[in-house]
């Protein structure tokens, strides 16, 4: 507390600061990794929600958990007034997307966890902890284990259990994107009802989310994190009074810059792609080439012949931000859109692909696979230069994992393998896992 | 679902053996050679004062019966707290993983029952002149029996806690030990059940083969069902064999209802997965006991005290040794002490091995071991295969049919923890009456207990078999041949090898009883290495105990590497429903 008090004004408000935060990925080899989050700085003030929004990738879940104490960042500070955050600390509590509830524990014993294993004598515990979950809404359900609950129900025990320990902080890792629509919406009212009314213990939210419309709606700061490495991209101020109205012109504005600003390229994303990795280390996501065509086919129908605005796009589709943009920008890589300023655009030759029939687009996607993913050009050279034509997985796997992590370069391989199958480059045979240039023709 | 619980050591680890292996699989027979060597002075321990002849009384079989079962649950207690310390061990420390695991995969492939011998000779050494030794000899070969496969799904549910779970245990600032108590070993819990389950089934197997054992001139007769057959079968009385049986199908009946039922019942509280499973296992047990209050509150009396123990923060378990590890220094010396500690471990193995294979053994004996491996081997694959032909169609069938299937299930599963060797006599007296060949008839004898566990899981499999496949394949006429060998076999075939290759295991231990059955003073024997480590034993020839012990375990670890392994990691990868 002394401390907080000897440093300059504003930082008396001031309850957290993560200073050049740095975080890299670990490699199969002993080299480092790639790098997660790239001097990444953040202040949390009291009374305010604080958005991180980013697509997946961007480190958001990275930098929440050395935020929660939970990692070791590689280089930099976080600083929880004033001192350093080496390990978990008992006034930052988190909400996980996953629930992670304790299937073994009912709903009362979940919410007691944090309080008994500090100690909290078991009256209070209890007394707290009924409280708790007076307060989120589970009353009634406090006998009941997390598999007899609904999803939103099971959120609620999260919510209660971080509450229950009387946090300063509240850390919430897309708290709602495991949840159907309808709940998701019912629990950010209640929350942010709860938190406009000041009836809960919390100074302060640090939320992430890759969810546009959810971070305008809740956040008083958004900030944008850019992928590859995570850096930060923008901070944009949110004014607007709660309870705020989705179709306000303010509100809608507002998303259409956030997604014209997740849009803009940066000078080195110019120079070599979206993509992680360079060459034959470019690490891809797996995307369907159906979900390809199809959103290709959308683009090139009406209402948007061709030149489509991304956050409408996204509403026609029912896709958001985080299904969206990976496939886009895989696209954008294959040379069949062009995304700029929250717009996206088809190519020639996406335009041609759009209206082509199966065998043309095959022989359309099979130029641009083989001249814009290096992986698969290196598959398909090992494979000609082979007398047999055959090639082992595992001897591109291990090339791969040179340059990103075992997951990584699994989901790489596999969808290289899949692409390659659609364009048919190339064959692969689960059983034997082997590449050939077989059944082909 | 049951195929994620099963703990076999060998499916996980490559099937070329790499230096771990090796070290592990020379100590472990570096120790057989030991303890032979240590035991061969004593090659006549004291007998106990009170082995007075057994009496064939029926009055007295449930007393055998309860002696026989109390054996069972001091091997099972000592297996679970085994089970807690070695995984532990293995799953927090880096260090312990690397030589615990491979020495989990040489011990869960010895063939144990041949080992019987040394140890009963070690633990009379151990108290001489009491029934102490040849009891501990006893619990002892049970636990082998049962340990292993409990500590590595132990191991296996601690490498495999969920990220979400152990985030919030640490945001919590939870303790070592209270995250043990309310993390770990819940999580481990049904995987742990399961196996306990499996292991109490083989276990009674092992309970009637140790209570009555001869080594050379010493016969040890502990009262229990197994020295009662024994009786039995020297005295040529079927009824009293009869008698063993009906004694046996009721304890394993009692022990069904009143243990396991409730237990699957609790550990299902533990699954993490977040809907509701159709399966609800039922036990009327734990319902008396959840609906009567009085008894709640007798038993909520240890509930509680087993609760508040496991929220203590005893923060020196585990919390000073990561603290000592932190540094890099000490972390480079700590693995210089270890790895010289294991070196010289290894060392000493191979010195010791080295030196009982030139003084005690002909490249002749080895070769006429390996001959006689074959052939048992032959005889396992051979009977695991025809068990499968005459059940795998059958369980199928019943499997389908769910009410059927909910009856036929504990069946089975009663059946597979059935000792098949309490009737083994029977067999025995058929074969001498029409002079049958050995050879073939006492090979039956080998899956009469394990075929079991591929009817059970099949059964299982085939009950889960979901149902819209089995409309579609109805609805395209999909019939015959074409449906078994598309439809129904990819379906079960997880299930059926968690089933063969359980009952592969068994079968390999069963037949160094299986090979060698006496009825009275006759002797009925079948060409194998079962036979041979059988006889070895009867004459107290420890080397060749060893050695064909020792070829043994070599046989069962590289067929559980080249044959299961591959087709587990077939049946996971490829036709895993869901």
């Amino acid at each position: 507390m002394l401390d907080t008090q000897t440093k300059p004004e504003p930082d008396t408000k001031t309850l957290l600061e993560v200073q050049n935060v740095c975080q890299s990925y670990s490699t199969g080899t002993d080299a480092p990794g790639s790098l997660v989050l790239d001097h990444v700085s953040l202040r949390l003030d009291q009374n305010e929600i604080v958005g991180l929004l980013g697509r997946s990738g961007c480190g958001k879940s990275s930098l929440l958990r050395i935020v929660a104490g939970l990692a070791l960042p590689a280089a930099g500070d976080v600083n929880y007034r004033g001192v350093k955050v080496e390990g978990p600390v008992s006034s930052i509590a988190m909400v996980f997307q996953s629930f992670a509830l304790f299937p073994w524990l009912s709903v009362l014993e979940n919410v007691e966890l944090g309080l008994k294993a500090r100690k909290v004598p078991p009256p209070e515990a209890r007394k707290r902890a009924l409280a708790a979950i007076d307060l989120i809404g589970l009353d009634g359900f406090e006998s009941a284990y997390p598999k007899e609950l609904s999803g939103g129900m099971r959120q609620r025990v999260g919510f209660a259990r971080a509450l229950v320990v009387q946090p300063d902080i509240l850390l919430m890792d897309e708290p709602f994107s495991a949840l159907d629509v309808l709940t998701a919406e019912t629990l950010r009212t209640d929350l942010l009802d709860l938190w406009v009314e000041g009836r809960m213990p919390i100074k302060s939210i640090l939320m992430v989310t890759h969810n546009i419309e959810e971070a305008v709606l809740m956040c008083d700061r958004i900030v944008i994190l850019s992928s590859n490495p995570g850096r930060i991209a923008a901070e944009i101020k949110v004014n607007l009074p709660h309870p705020r109205n989705r179709l306000d012109p303010a509100f809608r504005h507002l998303v259409d810059q956030i997604y014209a600003t997740m849009t803009q390229r940066t000078e080195t994303e110019k120079s070599r792609g979206k993509f992680p990795g360079m060459g034959v280390g470019m690490v891809l996501t797996r995307i369907s080439t159906n979900t390809f065509a199809g959103m290709m086919e959308e683009i090139a129908g009406e209402p948007y012949s061709g030149k489509a605005d991304i956050p409408a796009l996204a509403e026609s589709l029912h896709m958001e931000v985080d299904d969206l943009f990976p496939v886009a920008e895989t696209l954008q890589l294959l040379r069949f859109v062009e995304i700029a300023e929250g717009d996206i655009a088809l190519t020639v030759v996406g335009k041609r692909f759009a209206e082509a029939d199966t065998d043309t687009r095959k022989s359309i996607f099979r130029d641009h696979l083989l001249t814009y993913v290096p992986i698969a050009a290196r598959i398909k050279q090992v494979l000609d230069e082979r007398p047999s034509h055959k090639a082992p997985a595992a001897r591109f796997r291990e090339e791969l994992e040179d340059y990103m992590t075992e997951d990584q370069a699994t989901v790489t391989l596999t969808t290289v393998t899949n692409w390659g199958r659609y364009a048919e480059v190339f064959a692969y045979d689960e059983t034997s896992q082997v590449f050939s240039l077989e059944d082909l023709h | 679902m049951l195929s994620r619980f099963v703990a076999f050591t060998s499916l996980g680890r490559k099937a070329l053996p790499n230096q771990w292996d090796i070290i592990a699989l020379a100590i472990v027979l570096a120790i057989f050679v030991a303890v032979a060597q240590g035991t061969h002075g004593v090659t006549a321990p004291l007998p106990p004062p009170d082995s007075s002849p057994m009496e064939l009384d029926y009055w007295q079989l449930p007393y055998y019966g309860l002696r026989t079962t109390l054996r069972m649950f001091a091997a099972i207690a000592a297996s679970l707290l085994f089970t807690l310390i070695y995984a532990t061990l293995a799953a927090k420390s880096r260090r312990a993983e690397q030589i615990l695991i491979p020495l989990l995969d040489v011990l869960q492939s010895v063939p144990i029952l041949g080992f019987l011998s040394f140890t009963v000779t070690f633990f009379l050494g151990l108290f001489p002149g009491s029934t102490l030794g040849a009891e501990c000899a006893a619990i002892f070969a049970i636990f082998t029996s049962q340990a292993w496969n409990m500590a590595f799904s132990f191991y296996q549910s601690l490498r495999t806690v969920p990220k979400d779970l152990e985030e919030v245990a640490t945001g919590f600032g939870l303790s070592p030990w209270q995250r043990f108590w309310q993390l770990e070993a819940p999580f481990a819990m049904p995987g742990l059940v399961y196996n306990t389950m499996m292991s109490m089934s083989g276990g009674w197997f092992f309970v009637v083969a140790s209570e009555a054992i001869s080594v050379g001139d010493t016969t040890v007769k502990l009262p229990g069902i197994g020295s009662w057959l024994a009786v039995a079968i020297d005295n040529k009385n079927v009824p009293a064999v009869v008698g063993a049986v009906v004694a046996m199908l009721v304890i394993i009946f009692l022990y069904d209802q009143i243990l396991f039922r409730p237990l699957v019942v609790f550990s299902q509280k533990f699954r993490v997965e977040l809907t509701k499973s159709q399966f609800q296992e039922k036990s009327w047990i734990r319902d008396v006991f959840v609906r009567a209050t009085a008894l709640r509150r007798l038993m909520s009396i240890p509930g509680r005290t087993i609760k508040a123990i496991g929220l203590l923060r005893l923060d020196w378990v585990g919390e000073p040794m990561r603290r000592a590890w932190g540094g890099r220094k000490l972390v480079i010396l700590a693995d210089i002490v270890w790895y010289a500690i294991l070196a010289a471990l290894a060392v000493w193995s191979v010195w010791k091995l080295a030196g009982f294979v030139s003084t005690e053994l002909s490249w002749a004996d080895v070769g006429e071991t390996a001959l006689l491996t074959i052939i048992t081997m032959v005889r396992v694959v051979a009977l695991i295969a025809l068990a499968t032909l005459f059940w795998v169609p059958i369980s199928v069938w019943i499997g389908l049919r769910p009410a059927l299937a909910e009856k036929a299930q504990p069946l089975a599963q009663f059946l597979a923890a059935f000792p098949a060797n309490v009737v083994f006599p029977v067999v025995v007296i058929l074969i001498l009456k029409w002079s049958l060949n050995p050879n073939i008839w006492l090979s039956f004898l080998i899956v009469f207990g394990t075929q079991w566990y591929i009817v059970f899981n099949v059964i299982a499999g085939a009950a889960a078999f979901p149902n819209d496949l089995k409309e579609a394949s109805a609805n395209f006429g999909v019939k015959g041949w074409t449906w078994w060998r598309n439809v129904i076999l990819p379906g079960i075939f997880p299930y059926y090898v968690t089933g063969a290759l359980t009952a592969s295991g068994g079968s390999w231990n069963a037949a160094i009883v299986a090979e060698y059955v006496k009825w009275g003073d006759d002797k009925v024997e079948a060409h194998g290495i079962g036979a041979y480590i059988a006889k070895a034993t009867a004459a107290g020839d420890f080397p060749r105990i060893v050695l064909g012990v020792a070829v043994m375990s070599i046989f069962v670890i590289a067929f559980n590497r080249l044959f299961w392994r591959p087709l587990f990691g077939f049946a996971e990868r490829r036709l895993r429903l869901m």
